[in-house]
């Protein structure tokens, strides 16, 4: 695993390096999409905790993400300072996720799924529908009214390079989080319940509340990249939150391997990010292809790479022994 | 130590499972329950751990009412069971599973597993193995491993001779024997009755979510009842 350290802290290095070097030339625009893929990368890494560790199949993520945006808005709106507005915006996903984690904590894969689906198209109907509180379609904020501006001791982020490096620095906490999260006494847990189950119960996991701390977890980082986001974009409307969204980081996580938080990462990178490069650089045209092409290419990782680009290393010998039995 | 009064479960809202059963195990011994396909064994052993809820009766571990407690708590208090079926898990090494096993656990891990490998040798050879590539009486061990290394009090097994050789049946008896010795009280389901009966301090015969039958194991080896029903002689 030392070479996974020495690729991520590679990593790390160029994404501090480059908007440095571009600032000032005529890719100075690549850093806004570095900055959204960014917030990609903080919201695979959410969904992996419960998709990727724990097994449970979630379709509405971007509920959450959702959530914890507009929260940070509407707060944002009435003055509340960034910092302040992203703490509220946690506190209440978290609650929504733990509040709908409860009664589906009996329902696995394609139930869970189904349950999980529906949540995210009523959130964003929800938020669609709440004119008093949500301005509806129209967004936030409302005509005459202004988010507040993100400022950390004095410094005021205003350029995308500012919001750039807010983003960096909160999904490389996400990815250490991750990490130890993983390796540590709840990331065997949440395997083990990902396994089985009623075998993880009787060796005395106590799988409700470890279920609950994956759904907290993820909530958490979904609130974060939200809140960022809505500050970024200075506006939010319910079009942003919509199933093929949430349909997107499930195939970040397919591409980059299920359960591994490098795969996550590179699996945001492209999924977000290639089409975005491809439109910067060949013109509106090829955004249309978009889903053509991430389409045709997790067509391709299913059957050529079933365990993603850069698995984890057990759900590598997962597969393997599960071809083994199939043969 | 584990006290059984008029326990029953219903499955659903009609098909009642255990009818009221009344059993009793007592520190250190081996007690079998035998009985044929639905007596409602397997449903009794999920009931002690937590698995099921009981509708009735009452059931005590070391004098500490245990129903409506959660598994985790139950395996807290030094109940282990081994599940119908093994449910090791599968995709994960041998280390892996005994490790999930010591989730619970403070102290040293390394002492738990050498004990463990004491009484199964060939897991120390397979430890870095996925346990699925296991034999079946590999994966029986290892199940019987991962439960030992919550330290129990009490060990529940479900049919621990399910699928072996006659070989490795009557290893996994001795086996059984053998954690008896070291102090682990023992409550075993089986359909093979010889093989319980005949290490069994007392066996409970169970029909369709009764106990028709108790006694000590040796007697009811010897009793015609049991004989024609369950030992195929007469």
């Amino acid at each position: 695993m030392k070479s996974r350290r020495v690729l991520l802290a590679l990593l790390l290095l160029a994404f501090t390096a480059f908007p440095l070097i571009v600032r000032d030339g005529a890719f100075a625009y690549s850093i806004r999409l570095l900055g959204i893929m960014g917030l990609y990368v903080i919201l695979a890494l959410g969904l992996n905790v419960t998709l990727g560790f724990v097994g449970l199949f979630d379709l509405g993520f971007m509920a959450f993400y959702a959530i914890g945006a507009y929260t940070s808005a509407v707060l944002s709106v009435q003055g509340v300072n960034f910092w302040l507005a992203t703490l509220a915006a946690v506190a209440v996903t978290v609650a929504v996720r733990l509040a709908l984690g409860a009664p589906v904590l009996r329902l696995r894969g394609d139930y869970l799924a189904i349950v999980t689906l529906g949540f995210g198209e009523i959130t964003r109907l929800v938020l669609n529908n709440w004119d008093s509180l949500t301005n509806g379609p129209k967004g936030l904020p409302r005509v005459g009214e202004a988010l507040g501006t993100v400022s950390l001791f004095g410094f005021e982020f205003t350029e995308n390079i500012h919001f750039y490096y807010l983003i960096l620095a909160v999904a490389a906490l996400t990815v250490v989080i991750s990490k130890n999260l993983e390796h540590s006494r709840i990331g065997r847990a949440w395997i083990a319940v990902r396994e089985d189950e009623i075998a993880a119960e009787l060796s005395g996991i106590p799988v409700t509340r470890v279920k609950m701390l994956a759904f907290a977890t993820s909530a958490f980082f979904a609130a974060l990249a939200g809140s960022i986001f809505v500050h970024w974009e200075r506006f939010v409307t319910p079009e942003s939150f919509t199933f093929w969204e949430s349909v997107l980081v499930v195939s970040m996580l397919v591409l980059g391997g299920m359960g591994s938080v490098t795969g996550a990462i590179l699996g945001a990178i492209l999924i977000s990010g290639l089409p975005l490069l491809l439109q910067a650089s060949l013109g509106g045209e090829m955004i249309r292809y978009r889903y053509l092409i991430f389409g045709a290419a997790l067509v391709a990782v299913v059957i050529f790479r079933p365990q993603g680009l850069l698995p984890s290393k057990r759900r590598a010998l997962e597969l393997e022994t599960e071809q083994e039995a199939a043969s | 130590m584990l006290e059984c009064k008029s326990v029953s479960v219903t499955h659903g809202k009609k098909i009642s499972a255990l009818k009221g059963i009344s059993l009793e195990v007592r520190e250190g011994e081996i007690v079998a329950l035998i009985g044929g396909n639905g007596a409602g064994k397997s449903t009794f052993l999920r009931t002690v751990s937590g698995l099921h809820r009981s509708d009735g009766g009452e059931i005590q571990f070391q004098g500490r009412r245990i129903d409506h407690m959660a598994p985790h708590n139950i395996s807290a208090l030094g109940i282990a069971h081994v599940p119908e079926g093994r449910r090791i898990f599968s995709r994960l090494t041998v280390l892996e599973n005994l490790e999930l096993g010591f989730y619970l656990q403070r102290g040293s891990l390394k002492s738990a597993l050498e004990n463990i490998f004491r009484i199964f040798p060939v897991l120390k050879e397979r430890v870095f193995q996925s346990a699925g590539t296991l034999s079946g009486g590999e994966q029986q061990m290892l199940a019987m491993g991962r439960s030992l290394m919550s330290n129990p009090r009490l060990l529940m097994l479900d049919e621990p001779s399910m699928g072996l050789s006659p070989i490795l049946v009557e290893r996994i008896f001795d086996t059984i024997r053998a954690i008896n010795g070291r102090g682990v009280t023992v409550l075993l389901v089986e359909q093979n009755a010889k093989q319980s009966l005949g290490i069994a301090h007392r066996a409970y015969v169970l029909e369709t979510g009764r106990v028709v039958l108790e006694g000590k194991g040796a007697d009811l080896l010897e009793n015609d009842q049991i004989r024609q029903a369950y030992l195929g002689s007469s």
